[in-house]
């Protein structure tokens, strides 16, 4: 357990409403563990439980039942402890938007009992390390939407935490914004902070996550390392991208697995569909192209994408309610 | 309790000032406003009050109780406001007192309020108002008076925290007139129907109005009533003081 810095089990949230049909089951006996130091990923479309999650471990949010330790101290009983020891990026901004970026930094800094002469100077270094630095006295109100991302992060940041809840860091970023957030949750965990990052995107969890889970209505329904889990939902495919769109149609019916489980992307002239055997896939395909005359531009096996895997996932997720 | 009370309740205070330097027409405003309603009350208004001796001496110390009462919509509108930004949620999230988020605001809220009297006195003296009790009183009945805000305050504060959208505010808003204005701030019970004149006694704004008249030594002061006017907001205070900080301390179960 010493190797865990937060582990869940069971955690349920209903939120309230009077009436039944009000009644929405946030999380619905979540399990979780992330070891120390390492990038955990939570993966799962919009309801999933997600920012109720964080919000739980950020001790914002009560659980209604099951057990929430983050860094060893338990989210209800021992808040204080956990306060101490985390940081947070919710999905909306948590600033004062009425006030200047560095007047937030040294707001929160001596909230952190850093002292006053402490506090400037650790404003100064966020705002230089996040490209805030002549921002002047404009107010975050007039920040641009990845200004305020940066600041909020680096308002997370103020004392260095062992632990770092990142609740969908980059949705609405462009992509230089999110590189820059990429980049300094790499440099975090190069210093040993563990964080737990939620995501809709798929790449984001690939590019940073050693661990992802996949959560649904309240409940993790996998988790593993990217690989695995690629490799636990419908192993290898193939890919055929053909010359004319038009042949599309006939190619379908050439592939060895039944038209239903082919994936057909027009605008690309791709087919893609699983395979369990890849070698005897791979020249079955090319022989059977040949024959029927379909002029094939190219033919690959590959490892599913984590999107394939998420819609996997989470559309089955769908079909068995 | 948390050894960071005090300090972090200054960081509040703090942000609370630096909002101001931000926004001084708002505070202007809030200043001036008090203002309006006295001359209006003094001058459109003012005159036919069954009142012995002028009504200006019985009007403004009625005026600045009157405005102590209403800092509860600006203090329950500014909590409702910041309960629903998200900076809250980092307060929450970090190590600090819990109530020095209330306190901040409370403490801000006080200092508007000590310098709205001051405006307020200002203008009331410029009117012709002449306090008579020495000096000993004019200091007891500003004292009276910052209390009975105190205990406003917290009352606002719990309010908002009950209400929790800035909508609920408005709904508030709408009775805190009427309870203001039935109170003996701008006319006297004597000259109501008994029944109103009975809601009017009890009400704790009438207890703290007629002792700060009694402490200006001017007209509708009543001996006696002092004690009432420091006893009600204590009550009040003690009510609902521990409410609101049990309820902060609670959100986001
Ligand atoms: N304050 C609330 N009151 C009532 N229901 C809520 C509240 N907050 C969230 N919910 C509901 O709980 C469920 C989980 O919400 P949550 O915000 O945790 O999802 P999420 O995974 O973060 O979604 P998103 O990707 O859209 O941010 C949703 O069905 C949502 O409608
Ligand atoms: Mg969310």
């Amino acid at each position: 357990m010493a190797d865990m810095a937060i582990s869940v089990e069971g955690a349920h949230k209903t939120y309230g409403g009077k009436k039944a049909k009000d009644v929405k089951k946030a999380l619905d006996g979540l399990d979780l563990r992330v070891v120390r130091g390492t990038v955990h990923g939570v993966l799962g479309p919009n309801g999933a439980g997600k920012t109720t999650l964080v919000r739980v471990l950020a001790t914002l949010l009560r659980p209604d039942s099951g057990r929430v330790e983050v860094a060893g101290y338990d989210v209800v009983t021992e808040a204080r402890a956990v306060r101490f020891r985390i940081g947070l990026l919710g999905q909306h901004a948590a600033l004062d938007e009425e006030l200047g970026g560095r007047q937030n930094l040294e707001m929160f800094a001596r909230l952190h009992h850093l002292g006053a002469r402490h506090a400037r100077v650790r404003a100064d270094e966020l705002l230089e390390r996040f490209d805030l630095g002549d921002t002047g006295r404009k107010p975050v109100r007039a920040y641009s939407g990845g200004m305020r991302r940066r600041l909020d992060l680096a308002a997370s940041l103020v004392t260095d935490p062992e632990i770092l809840f990142l609740d969908e860091p980059t949705t609405g970023l462009d992509p230089r914004g999110r590189a820059e957030v990429w980049s300094a949750v790499r440099s975090l965990v190069g210093g040993g902070t563990t964080v737990l990052l939620t995501t809709q995107y798929l790449e984001e969890a690939d590019q940073l996550a050693g661990r992802i889970s996949v959560v649904d209505r309240g409940r993790v329904i996998a988790d593993g390392t990217p690989d695995e889990l690629k490799s636990r939902t419908g192993g290898d495919r193939i890919d055929v991208v053909l010359r004319d769109a038009g042949q599309l149609g006939a190619a379908v019916a050439l592939l060895p697995v039944p038209e239903s489980g082919v994936s057909v992307d027009v605008d690309r002239r791709l087919l893609s569909a699983p395979v369990t055997d890849r070698m005897t896939a791979l020249s079955g395909v090319v022989r059977a192209l040949e024959e029927a005359g379909i002029d094939a531009e190219d033919v690959a096996l590959r490892r599913p994408t984590l999107d394939e895997v998420f819609l996997h996932l989470t559309g089955a997720g769908e079909v068995a309610a | 309790m948390s050894a960071y009370v005090l300090t972090d309740s200054w960081t509040m205070t703090r942000r609370e000032l630096a909002h101001w330097a931000r926004q001084p027409v708002q505070v202007v405003v809030s200043l001036v406003f008090p203002v309006m309603l006295l001359l209006m009350f003094g001058y459109l208004i003012g005159g036919g009050r069954a009142v012995e001796g002028a009504y200006v001496d019985y009007l403004v110390p009625g005026m600045l109780a009157l405005t102590m009462a209403f800092g509860l919509e600006g203090t329950m509108l500014a909590v409702t406001q910041d309960l629903n930004k998200g900076v809250i949620d980092r307060f929450r999230s970090m190590p600090m007192a819990d109530e020095a988020v209330l306190v901040g605001r409370s403490a801000a809220d006080m200092l508007q309020s000590a310098i709205g009297l001051v405006v307020l006195i200002g203008v009331g003296l410029a009117l012709g108002w002449r306090p008579q009790g020495g000096g000993g009183g004019f200091l007891g009945a500003v004292g009276l008076l910052l209390l009975f805000r105190f205990a406003m305050l917290w009352v606002g504060i719990q309010l908002a925290l009950v209400a929790g959208r800035p909508e609920m505010v408005q709904a508030v808003q709408i009775l805190v007139w009427p309870v203001g204005f039935l109170s003996n701030a701008l006319a006297t019970p004597a000259a109501m129907p008994g029944w109103l004149g009975a809601v009017v006694q009890w009400n704790p704004m009438s207890q703290t109005a007629t002792a700060v008249r009694e402490l200006f030594g001017g007209p509708g002061g009543e001996p006696g009533h002092v004690w009432a006017a420091v006893v009600w907001p204590l009550v009040l205070l003690a009510v609902f003081f521990p409410l609101a900080v049990r309820r902060f301390r609670g959100l986001g179960r």
